[in-house]
């Protein structure tokens, strides 16, 4: 037994109102139970229903530490099975995506599955014969995820059997991918070229933090952003040139405190929350009249005008994805050890939108979002910075109590200011409710 | 001038070096002002409208060099350094009346700071102009080998 496995209260320990202690960065053997109870009890993004348009269209990819297959059913459903085949345990599927046509084949001996997991065949069949096989777990096929939800072409999984439904897992933060749907005229959203890849030294909860720390910008970021508005100033850019359009999107990074502070922040339950509730740093992106026209057409101009005036800037679904509405992108944060992330950055094309939309999509997550984006270089450098001070024996809790006002009840929906940091204690709230939830209590010794 | 194919040769072995000695300045004043520096994200990439890795005009790249040159440019304390070997370009369009010339490069690119270093295999491929008695940058292209791997920080230029 260790510290932390088969002691939720040491785990539980871990967190106080204002404060995180840092094991819950560094330490590996949390890292290990967040893999095997955390991801398993929330509800974790898969993937989008794009990606697998045909019958038999498959993504690789994993869901905690865990390797699953997300796949197009013969009936048009999406099916979440786990990368694994029931026989020796090789992997079924090794590309990142492809079609496997009507059922999934194993490269080691041929065992065959429904692209619902189920057995198809095995070869040489009858050597199973009399062995009792009927009632064995391999006959069973490829085991799938406890529950899938697809929403609006997001494919949410929960791993566990049994556990809390999307419904109540959610609840009103789905309004965040809802305003992101909506953006599209034909209301649907598509998948934009592969996403990129972006590998972090760090604790995969420092990218979520992030997401919310709207105090960071105007300091990590002057390196760039700051740069880029000096640059711009001294251009003496001619009025009737057009601005760059990667001004629009660095620029609003400079802003400054009153700025994000007014900016608000809304936080749910179960560690769900946004920044940019009032205006955000994608308020004034330009806007044609052939976009507008296409959205009134779908929706009606007062609809329309709704979804348009919603700038949310970062939604966190926790535990580990962020969205952008008004820029149509998803940003997932794999984890990959106590000190390892992997960031994939996904973009959408707004089925039916002009093409800019997506001109600036992509340029928005090559700017900001890219190994070579110097504003990424920014933040990975006060990741790594941040996971390794947190090493330093002087102290060992993590600072998060800024705008705290005391006793907090996460079960509701509040909007605060924007510079608060109560988004970071509700997702820490939310991270200790679902990783001690199928924790037990070791027996305590029964010698007295 | 009359440009010969070593001319072309040479401009490419002096491009890497300047990086590699980290002359940026001197760097950008190498390109035509409307010239893209682009380096896909997708094996063999057609679309720029999609994600790349870099798709950069004049104004980004001015950007790029200020910051390494920046007071608080974090990342960058201590500087990275890099490295090119590369290959005899190839010339795939002379074309000397029109002032107008391709090449075709493989390079193999070394990247450091602190204790890490990264080696990136790539093709590179240059337009080139000849404007004013000197040959340009027209447009460059960057194809990494690996480009849809995940990679950390890639800082300087490849
Ligand atoms: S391991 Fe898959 S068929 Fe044997
Ligand atoms: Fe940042």
């Amino acid at each position: 037994m260790g510290k932390y496995a088969d002691n939720p209260a040491a785990v539980a320990a871990l967190v106080e109102e204002h404060q995180v202690h840092r094991d819950t960065y560094i330490d590996k053997e949390i890292f290990d139970l967040e893999m095997k109870h955390l991801f398993r009890n929330t509800w974790v993004y898969v993937g989008h229903d794009s990606q697998t348009p045909k019958k038999g269209d498959y993504i690789t990819t994993q869901i905690g530490d865990q390797p699953v297959i997300m796949v197009r059913h013969s009936d048009g459903e999406i099916y979440v099975l786990f990368n694994r085949c029931p026989h020796k345990g090789t992997k079924i599927a090794i590309d990142r995506s492809g079609n496997t046509g009507k059922f999934f084949r194993c490269p080691y001996h041929a065992w065959s599955f429904k692209t619902n997991g189920c057995l198809l065949a095995i070869p040489l069949k009858k050597g199973y014969a009399d062995t009792g096989f009927d009632d064995s777990e391999a006959k069973q096929g490829m085991a799938p995820v406890g529950a899938v939800k697809n929403y609006r072409g997001f494919v949410f999984a929960r791993v566990a059997k049994e556990g809390i439904s999307f419904e109540d897992y959610f609840g009103d933060a789905m309004s965040s991918v809802d305003n992101m749907v909506d953006r599209a005229p034909e209301q649907r959203l598509e998948v934009a070229g592969p996403p990129l890849r972006y590998y972090h030294k760090c604790n995969w909860k420092m990218l979520v933090d992030n997401q919310t720390d709207t105090c960071h910008p105007m300091v990590a970021h002057e390196s760039s952003a700051g740069t880029a508005v000096r640059l711009f100033d001294e251009a003496n850019w001619p009025e009737d040139k057009p601005k760059p359009m990667a001004m629009e999107i660095i620029a609003p990074f400079m802003s400054p405190y009153e700025f994000f502070e007014e900016m608000g922040i809304r936080t749910w339950p179960n560690g769900h929350g946004h920044t940019g509730v009032h205006h955000s740093i994608h308020s004034d992106y330009s806007q044609t009249s052939e976009y507008w026209n296409a959205l009134v057409e779908a929706h009606g101009e007062e609809k329309a005008k709704a979804v348009l005036d919603e700038n949310r800037h970062n939604t966190v679904y926790f535990p580990n994805i962020m969205i952008k509405g008004p820029v149509q992108q998803l940003r997932n944060f794999i984890p990959l050890g106590p000190n390892e992330t992997l960031v994939e950055s996904h973009v959408f094309r707004l089925v039916g939108a002009p093409d800019y939309l997506l001109e600036r999509t992509s340029m928005y997550n090559r700017l900001i979002n890219a190994p070579t984006s110097i504003v990424g270089h920014d933040d990975l450098e006060m990741y790594e910075r941040a996971q390794e001070g947190l090493h330093a024996d002087g102290m060992e809790w993590i600072n998060i109590q800024r705008l705290y006002p005391g006793e907090e009840n996460f079960d509701e929906v509040a909007v605060e200011n924007g510079t608060t940091e109560r988004q970071m204690r509700n997702q820490m709230h939310a991270w200790k409710k679902f990783i001690t939830l199928s924790m037990e209590q070791a027996a305590p010794e029964a010698a007295e | 001038m009359t440009v010969t194919r070593e001319d072309i040769i040479d401009f490419i072995y002096e491009e890497v070096r300047m990086l590699d000695e980290g002359r940026f300045s001197e760097w950008l004043e190498l390109w035509l002002p409307e010239g893209i520096y682009w380096m896909p994200l997708d094996y063999k990439q057609t679309d720029p409208t999609l994600t790349s890795l870099l798709y950069e005009d004049d104004f980004m790249r001015k950007l790029r060099v200020e910051r390494l040159n920046g007071e608080r440019t974090f990342s960058q304390k201590p500087k990275s350094r890099c490295s090119h070997v590369i290959q005899r370009p190839f010339v795939d369009k002379f074309d000397a009346d029109a002032g107008e010339f391709e090449t075709n490069t493989s390079m193999h690119y070394v990247e450091t700071r602190l204790d890490e270093q990264f080696l990136l295999a790539l093709t590179a491929t240059h337009e080139l102009k000849l404007v004013g008695g000197k040959l340009r940058i027209a447009n460059k292209r960057v194809e990494l080998l690996n480009s849809d791997a995940a990679f950390g920080n890639i800082q300087l230029l490849p």
